[in-house]
């Protein structure tokens, strides 16, 4: 076919094309993933938007549904270029927990993944955490703190959220950009130490 | 069709895939990356004026995720008309490094840790 032999071939006097990978950002609804995606991301967060009726209803047509109003769903991501040959990719998922259908799509092939949770209400990212898990999908789970304050150590929050003594809990402020870069790090720490094994 | 802001949004880009909703081909995904094919090759049909602004945006290698934001159109709608380019070899895509759960790639795994901590 035409297009598997125009895969991966460069064109002369383009940069070929760089090796992409990506890590998702998931947690509850408003718990600072967009905020985390920026602070670390070499770009202002990009924002794409599908039309709700396509993505989950499985619509193969559109024709008599002008009148629908169309719901959209938003996904934010940022970029870190990590060489000429390599560049990742950080998602934001959708909060809102009727949009989950989303994250498979978005969870296939991903390196890992992020959770991130509010300090002050962590219930709102145990879905992320039991998504990640039942899918044996690797993850860091990272405390934003409130204006930059954690009230509680960290193992506090492991044993609030159930966690297995293997997940890394890392305290974070998500504004900062060290501070999310650290919490990228401890992900791929986790990823390393399980490919050595 | 109407052209209000209620249903607008959701019409009008996919008036430019022709009602289409389903990519003829799988092989993109938010992080594959497309090239326009600099010259053209001979024959190719003339794009039409949606394709052109794709075809200048993707000059240079760029993600679907990143082009669809750039364009400010659907990822669905932006895959059908991707489809429609590397049919036509107008493009050239390039998949994701493959991520396999159960083997792992330490060296690419390394190569990410090491960009990060000269972040």
């Amino acid at each position: 076919m035409a297009g598997s032999d125009a895969l991966a071939t460069g064109t002369a006097g383009v940069p070929a094309a760089p090796d992409t990978v990506k890590i998702l950002i998931a947690g509850g609804f408003g718990v600072g993933k967009t905020t985390m995606v920026g602070s670390v991301s070499e770009i202002t967060p990009l924002r794409t938007e599908e039309p709700l009726t396509v993505a989950g209803l499985g619509v193969d047509d559109l024709a008599g549904i002008e009148e629908k109003r169309a719901t959209t769903v938003a996904m934010d991501f940022g970029r870190i270029t990590i060489s000429d040959e390599l560049v990742l990719y950080l998602f934001g998922t959708p909060g809102q927990q009727r949009f989950w259908f989303m994250w498979n799509d978005l969870a296939v092939g991903a390196l890992g993944a992020v959770v991130l949770i509010d300090v002050r209400r962590p219930e709102s990212s145990f879905a992320a955490v039991d998504f990640f898990e039942r899918r044996h999908i690797p993850f860091v789970v990272a405390v934003n703190g409130f204006d930059g304050r954690h009230p509680y150590p960290a193992e506090d929050i492991r044993e609030s959220l159930a966690l297995p003594p293997d997940v890394p809990v890392v305290l974070c402020d998500a504004r900062r950009r060290e501070s999310s870069r650290d919490v990228l790090i401890a992900l791929l720490d986790l990823l390393i130490a399980a490919a050595v094994d | 069709m109407t052209d209000s802001d209620a249903s607008g949004r959701l019409v009008r880009p996919f008036a430019l895939t022709g009602g289409r909703t389903r990519p003829s081909r799988a092989d993109f995904t938010l992080i594959t990356t497309v090239t326009a094919v600099d010259p053209p090759p001979e024959g190719a049909p003339r794009p039409q004026a949606e394709q052109t602004r794709i075809l200048r945006r993707c000059a240079r290698p760029v993600a679907v995720a990143e082009l669809a934001a750039l364009l400010d159109l659907p990822v669905s709608v932006v895959v059908i008309m991707l489809c429609d380019l590397l049919e036509e070899g107008l493009i050239t895509a390039r998949p994701p490094r493959p991520v396999l759960p159960r083997s792992p790639d330490l060296d690419l795994l390394q190569k990410v840790r090491e960009g990060l901590g000269r972040l």
